[in-house]
C-alpha cells in the first residue's frame, strides 16, 4: 500500500473515538442532504407530474390578432383615434403539416399532436354545461397526453363521432358510457355525440370541461376544415419548454405557450422551495467542513511531533500533505455512504408513516442514483477540501522545530 | 585521501528578528567515514543546534556544510528531503517511534517513506535490523508495548534501516536506566565497527562520552576541544 494511504488510514484507526465521531456527524450531515432532497425532489416530480398530466409541454398556436388603426397620423395632423382591442376568433395555423413535421425534427422534442380546441356548449336534457372541446389524433394525442390510465369508465375511443368527457362533466349532465348527448361549438355548429369513456385526470378544470372528439369531427364543428388550430409538443426535458418555445416561435412565427409560462405561480413555488432547500443542504455542507477541518487540524496539532519524525526521517512534504487530505477524503466518503443509506432509510420510512388510508404515499419521495452519486461526490470534496488547511499546516511544520516541542 | 563524511565550514546561526542570539558562532569540524564521536556540552551549548544542522533539519545563517561530497546550502527543500533521507540517520532521545506503529513498520519507514510503496527487500531489511538488535520476537508489537529499551534498540534499527552513511543520535541514553544505556551504547559500536557507519553521539553523559573515540566539546557556540583519537577513523572508530 503506498506510504501515504497506509499512514492516513493508521491514524484513522488509531483514533478510534475521533474516528467514530467525525464519521457520525458526517454521515447524519450526508442523511440530512439526501432525505431533503429526496423528499422535495419527489414532491416537485408529483406537482409537475400532476400537471403536466394534462397539459403539453409546449403549443403552438395562431398570435392573437392585434387592432390595426385605419387612419394613421402624419406630420402636421393630429389625428385622435379610439382603439379597440381586436377581438379573437379561432383561426387554423397555415400550413399546419408542414409546421408540425418541422417542429416534429425540433432537438428536444419527442411528440407533436396537431388539435383544434374551442369552447362550446354540452346538452343533456335540460342539463346544460360550458366545454372544451378538443379534436384530436388518438394516437398522437395520447403521446402527449396519456389519457388511457385516466380512463374510469368505457375506453379512449373516438371512432364514429364518439368522445370520451371529464369525470365532472359526466357527473353534471348525469350521464355515462353510451349515452348521447349534443354538443355545440362557438361556431354555432352543434352535433349529438356518444360517450365512449369517462376519463379523471385529477384535474378540476379538466375533469369538468374537456370533451375529447376527433380531430376531423372537431373541424366540421368549427367550420376548419383540414384546419389545426395548435401543434402541442412533448419534450425530452420538461424545464426546457421556455427556450424550445422561443426557438420555435423565431423559427415559425407561431405563438409557443410553454407550460413553465403557463403555470409561473407553481414554478415560482418550486424555485423558492427549492432555493429553501439549497440554502439548508450548504449550512449542513459547511457545518460538515468544518467539523471534518476541526479534527484533522487537532489531529495535526496533537501528531505534530510524528510529522516531524516523518519528515526528519525524509517522508517529502508532499507526502505528509497527502497523509491528512486522504484522511478528510476518507472521512467525506466513508460518511456519505453511511450517510446515503442512513438517508434512504429516513426517506423510506418517512414515505410509509405519512402515507394515505389508501396505502399511497402523500408525500411521494425521489431516490435515484444521481442524488446517491452526487452527494458522495460531494461529500468526499468537502471532505478533501476541508482537510486542505490542516494539511497544509503538517505539510509546513518545520521537523526541528515540531520535534523538539510537539 | 578521501573526501571527508562531513564537513562544517565557518557555521554561524542566529535566531530572532530584533533581538539576534547566535547558538553557533562560526564552527568548523570535520568527520570522516567510520568515526564514532561524542558531542558534548553544556545546556544551552548550540549542540542540538549544531546536529540540526547537520541533520538538514535546519539552515545555518551562514556558513557550508558539506555532506557526502554535497555542498548542502545550494539544495532546495525537496533535495535535502532525498539527502536526508539516503544519508542520514536519527537517533532521538525520547526514541521518537510512531506508537501506532508496529516495531517492523516503523523500522521500514524511511525507506517506504522515501520509496513511497514497501517492498520485500524493506520488510526483509527491517526485520534482519530487528534481529540485529534482538528484537525479532517483538518485530509485530506497537511500539507503544514495548519498553524504554526496546523502543530505543527500534529507534537504533529505524535510524540503520537504508544503510545511512552518517548516524545523529541525539541523548540516545538520556532517558534510559544504566543497564539499557549499555545495551543501547554497545549496539552502536556494533554497527560502527561491523559496517563502518560514522555516528555522531550527543550526550551529557560523561561515561559514554569517555567511551567514544572522539570528544568534540561544544561552548557558547563553539568548539573548545576536540580530543584527537586514540585510534584512526580508518580502524573502525573503536571507543
Amino acid at each position: 500500500m503506498p506510504f501515504q494511504w497506509f499512514v492516513a488510514l493508521r491514524y484513522l484507526r488509531d483514533e478510534k473515538g475521533q474516528t467514530a465521531l467525525i464519521l457520525a456527524a458526517v454521515s447524519v450531515g450526508v442523511s440530512v442532504v439526501v432525505f431533503l432532497s429526496a423528499l422535495i425532489n419527489g414532491l416537485q416530480a408529483s406537482l409537475i407530474e400532476t400537471t403536466l398530466g394534462s397539459q403539453p409541454h409546449v403549443t403552438l398556436r395562431v398570435p392573437r390578432e392585434e387592432a390595426r388603426p385605419l387612419v394613421e397620423s402624419e406630420t402636421g395632423r393630429a389625428v385622435a383615434r379610439l382603439i379597440q382591442p381586436a377581438s379573437q376568433r379561432l383561426r387554423s395555423i397555415d400550413q399546419w403539416p408542414v409546421v408540425m413535421t418541422d417542429a416534429e425534427r425540433a432537438v428536444g422534442v419527442t411528440a407533436a399532436s396537431a388539435t383544434v380546441t374551442g369552447s362550446g356548449v354540452a346538452t343533456r336534457a335540460d342539463a346544460r354545461a360550458p366545454i372544451i372541446i378538443r379534436g384530436v389524433v388518438p394516437d398522437r394525442f395520447l403521446e402527449i397526453i396519456d389519457l388511457r390510465p385516466k380512463m374510469i369508465q368505457g375506453e379512449f375511443d373516438l371512432a364514429g363521432g364518439s368522445v370520451v368527457i371529464g369525470a365532472v362533466l359526466a357527473s353534471d349532465l348525469g350521464i355515462g358510457v353510451g349515452d348521447k348527448l349534443r354538443v355545440a361549438s362557438t361556431e354555432g355548429i352543434d352535433d349529438v355525440v356518444t360517450v365512449s369513456g369517462v376519463f379523471e385526470i385529477g384535474n378540476q378544470a379538466v375533469d369538468k370541461t374537456w370533451v375529447v372528439t376527433s380531430l376531423r369531427h372537431a373541424q366540421s364543428l368549427f367550420a376548419l376544415p383540414g384546419g389545426a388550430t395548435t401543434i402541442e409538443l412533448k419534450l425530452a426535458e420538461v424545464f426546457s419548454a421556455d427556450r424550445i418555445g422561443d426557438e420555435l416561435h423565431m423559427r415559425t412565427g407561431l405563438a409557443a405557450d410553454s407550460w413553465m409560462t403557463l403555470n409561473a405561480e407553481l414554478l415560482q413555488g418550486l424555485s423558492a422551495q427549492s432555493s429553501s432547500k439549497n440554502l439548508i443542504q450548504f449550512f449542513v455542507v459547511v457545518i460538515v467542513a468544518l467539523g471534518i477541518a476541526s479534527v484533522l487540524i487537532v489531529s495535526v496539532v496533537q501528531k505534530s511531533r510524528e510529522i516531524g519524525i516523518l519528515r526528519a526521517v525524509g517522508t517529502p512534504p508532499i507526502r505528509v500533505l497527502a497523509i491528512f487530505l486522504i484522511q478528510g477524503g476518507v472521512l467525506g466518503l466513508a460518511g456519505s455512504v453511511i450517510g446515503s443509506g442512513l438517508g434512504v432509510v429516513f426517506a423510506r420510512a418517512f414515505e410509509t408513516f405519512t402515507s394515505g388510508p389508501d396505502g399511497l404515499p402523500r408525500f411521494p419521495v425521489q431516490i435515484d442514483v444521481s442524488l446517491l452519486a452526487g452527494a458522495t461526490v460531494l461529500a468526499t470534496g468537502v471532505g478533501l477540501l476541508a482537510a486542505a488547511l490542516p494539511a497544509r499546516r503538517a505539510a509546513r511544520l518545520d521537523p526541528a522545530t515540531a520535534i523538539r516541542s510537539g | 585521501m578521501a573526501d571527508p563524511l562531513l564537513s562544517v565550514v565557518q557555521v554561524v546561526r542566529e535566531y530572532g528578528e530584533h533581538v539576534r542570539t547566535r547558538a553557533l558562532a562560526g564552527v568548523d569540524l570535520v568527520l570522516e567515514r567510520g568515526e564514532f564521536a561524542a558531542l558534548i556540552g553544556p545546556s544551552g551549548s548550540g549542540k542540538s543546534t549544531l546536529l540540526n544542522i547537520i541533520g538538514l533539519l535546519d539552515r545555518p545563517t551562514s556558513g557550508r556544510v558539506v555532506l557526502n561530497g554535497t555542498d548542502t546550502s545550494a539544495l532546495d527543500e525537496r533535495a535535502l528531503t532525498a539527502l536526508r533521507a539516503r544519508t542520514l540517520g536519527f537517533v532521538f532521545q525520547f526514541h521518537h517511534l510512531l506508537p501506532a506503529f508496529t516495531a517492523v513498520e516503523n523500522v521500514m519507514l524511511p525507506a517506504w517513506a522515501d520509496e513511497g510503496t514497501p517492498s520485500r527487500e524493506m520488510r526483509q531489511r527491517a526485520r534482519e535490523l530487528l534481529d540485529a538488535v534482538g528484537l525479532s520476537d517483538r518485530a509485530d508489537y506497537r511500539t507503544g508495548d514495548l519498553s524504554g529499551g526496546q523502543q530505543q534498540r527500534v529507534a537504533i534499527a529505524r535510524a540503520l534501516s537504508r544503510r545511512p552513511a552518517l548516524v545523529l543520535a541525539d541523548e540516545p541514553t538520556g532517558n534510559l536506566d544504566t543497564a539499557s544505556s549499555d545495551e543501547v551504547f554497545e549496539l552502536m559500536r556494533h554497527f560502527n565497527r561491523t559496517f563502518g557507519t560514522t555516528f555522531l553521539v550527543v550526550t551529557h553523559d560523561s561515561r559514554i562520552a569517555g567511551r567514544c573515540n572522539r570528544v568534540i566539546e561544544i561552548v557558547d557556540g563553539l568548539i573548545t576541544s576536540d580530543l584527537v583519537p586514540l585510534v584512526g577513523p580508518s580502524g573502525s572508530g573503536g571507543c
